[in-house]
């Protein structure tokens, strides 16, 4: 053993070390910004030793620069760019190559030095090092290829840019499905008799069309399970690839990753009350039930809706001494968040309590509207959990629901036949009075009519969030709100 | 690798880590930690590497190595970048850390 050898091995301790803290660390709110920055160090520690333990030619050192220097700058760009509301778009695309990434190396190893790379290692069991070797291309080429097809369709979908075919709602979806599964099983096998023949391509082809048929017929409401899972496969396919390139710290991160993104797919899947196996298997949410869903997203499945202008919203929130906020993907859409803390301000100059009710899963990913208000600088005290606020509605004045529709449904308290029921939901039909700021009235994202709006006490003040939100500042500026007391500012 | 079995025990354990760092989140943070955790997840650049300083001089390795590199580091520099700014705006002190978020 050399002092570099010793070195580098040091070094992978270190980073195996960093990277499980700081996966600790993001998990707390105090910790997480340091834990980020902890287990980017790691990233960087890993690498740098890994380029310690490897001899490099001038040739491979312009090919790394050439390949970071695109990639890395192709990142930061992007994510110094893409604004907050498209998050959960852009983490998509990011795991998306991630499995790309494994996906090019299985395919390289096999193509040109199938069970060479483990050998090369020099200590590695040449018999079973070989099977092993082969078996783990297959791995990551299978999972690689599924995160990334299954990532862009994700991506896809939450752009608007993919819709959900209506075939994908049938039965034939599994079958096809299975299939797909079963070609590249069959592929697997065959490629380790034969690794860079025509099965690898076969295995390639079946697994991405597999990733695509597998997220197509997910709801957008369900997508972020489906992205956090696809980010634990992006784990799994790491974790393959160090099989392959035979690196140690390699698998352990990958496994770490893969495993703590089950963890995390479960609890996202708990707080939307959905068990995994209905996100993955049971269609889009609505699409599939019974005589409940709304048409599809047509006017027609409602009556008795009382409809308002903005001049009557600000009119009650005069008056009122309470106030909350449910603000919702709709709000998120329209990039409302700035124009909803100048409402608040105005509110509270004027004497009122406000507050904001954030459900689990309010935005377009779990804690993703935490992340808009924040911005926004919404204090953070004033961002009420669900559990908490749920009891404050029946003394509340005013609630103003912004573009969120499934999490206020009251129907999945009360009627067992719909789709929702059982979710947990703010229950603002306990408030006295409910506005609800939206587009029109068409089914929310889970396609399912909601009760709510058919409540007496509930007024519908259609527009977009944003335009609504920016003509009740208007408006309360007109009664003389926020001049009266300019000292409680 | 030394040897096989090692590479499983240090998969064995890797996993019992992962599902042990994470037990409760708070809601507010499950999107910056799934961003993290797929930061992390571009560990994957440790296999491009790999696969570049081993390509011999094979042209086609180094031009798969360096693809799947740049689609690694995509994924860990975007990852860490985007997950550091949304944790800034969850600072003690949001309004004070407000300048050096990249707001446009």
């Amino acid at each position: 053993m050399t002092t570099t050898s010793v070195l580098s091995y040091a070094i992978d301790l270190v980073a195996v070390l960093l990277l499980a803290l700081g996966l600790k660390g993001l998990s707390k709110v105090r910790s997480a910004r340091a834990a980020n920055g902890l287990a980017a160090l790691a990233m960087g520690l890993a690498v740098v030793g890994l380029l310690l333990q490897q001899q490099l030619s001038p040739q491979a050192w312009l090919w790394i620069a050439a390949g970071s220097a695109i990639g890395g700058l192709a990142g930061l760009l992007m994510a110094q760019r893409v604004p907050m509301t498209a998050m959960p778009e852009t983490v998509a695309l990011f795991n998306g190559c991630g499995g790309m990434a494994s996906l090019l190396v299985a395919v390289a190893v096999a193509l040109f030095q199938s069970g060479g790379a483990a050998a090369a290692d020099g200590a590695a069991a040449q018999g079973a090092g070989d099977l092993v070797s082969l078996i783990s291309i297959v791995i990551s080429v299978f999972v690689g290829a599924i995160t990334f097809s299954g990532s862009i369709v994700a991506m896809g979908k939450l752009q608007g840019w993919i819709e959900t075919p209506g075939w994908t709602q049938s039965q034939l979806r599994h079958g096809v499905n299975i299939s797909l599964a079963a070609m590249a099983l069959v592929a697997g096998v065959l490629l380790i008799g034969d690794p860079s023949g025509l099965p690898l391509w076969l295995l390639v082809g079946a697994s991405t069309l597999l990733g695509i048929g597998v997220t197509l017929p997910i709801g957008g409401a369900d997508m972020p399970v489906v992205i956090s899972l696809l980010n634990s496969y992006s784990g799994v396919a790491a974790a393959a690839a160090g099989f392959v390139v035979g690196s140690q710290l390699l698998i352990v991160a990958g496994a770490m990753v893969g495993a703590a993104g089950l963890i995390l797919t479960q609890v996202m899947c708990t707080a939307m009350n959905r068990s995994l196996v209905s996100v993955l298997f049971g269609g889009a949410l609505g699409a599939a039930g019974g005589g409940h869903v709304g048409g599809g997203g047509d006017e027609a499945g409602y009556s008795r809706i009382t409809s308002c202008s903005a001049e009557e919203c600000a009119m009650a929130l005069e008056t009122a001494e309470r106030v909350v906020f449910v603000p919702g993907y709709g709000l998120a859409v329209a990039q409302a968040q700035h124009t909803l803390r100048e409402l608040a301000k105005l509110l509270e100059a004027n004497g009122a309590e406000v507050s904001y009710a954030i459900h689990p899963v309010a935005g377009r990913m779990p804690g993703h509207m935490n992340v808009l208000l924040a911005e926004a600088d919404v204090p953070y005290e004033q961002l009420i959990e669900m559990d908490s606020i749920n009891p404050e509605f029946p003394r509340t004045d005013v609630v103003i629901v912004l573009g969120a529709n499934d999490v206020v449904n009251p129907d999945a308290k009360s009627d067992p036949t719909s789709p929702l029921f059982g979710m947990p939901v703010l229950e603002v039909d306990q408030a006295r009075q409910v506005f609800v700021v939206k587009r029109s009235l068409g089914a929310g994202y889970a396609g399912i009519k909601n009760a709510l709006f058919e409540l007496p006490q509930t007024a519908m003040v259609f527009g977009d969030a944003k335009a609504v939100l920016a003509g009740l500042v208007s408006e309360l500026r007109e009664l003389g709100v926020g001049k009266k007391t300019p000292a409680a500012v | 690798m030394s040897s096989f079995s090692q590479a499983l025990w240090v998969l064995l354990l890797g996993g019992l880590l992962g599902f042990e760092l994470i037990g409760k989140v708070p809601p507010t943070l499950h999107t910056p930690l799934m961003s993290g955790a797929n930061a992390i997840s571009g560990i994957t650049v440790l296999a491009s590497l790999t696969l570049i300083a081993q390509a011999d001089g094979n042209p086609a390795l180094l031009v798969l190595g360096a693809a799947s590199l740049a689609f690694a580091l995509f994924n860990v520099i975007g990852g860490f970048v985007v997950t550091d700014r949304m944790l800034a705006m969850f600072g003690p002190k949001s309004s004070s850390r407000k300048p050096s978020s990249s707001q446009p």
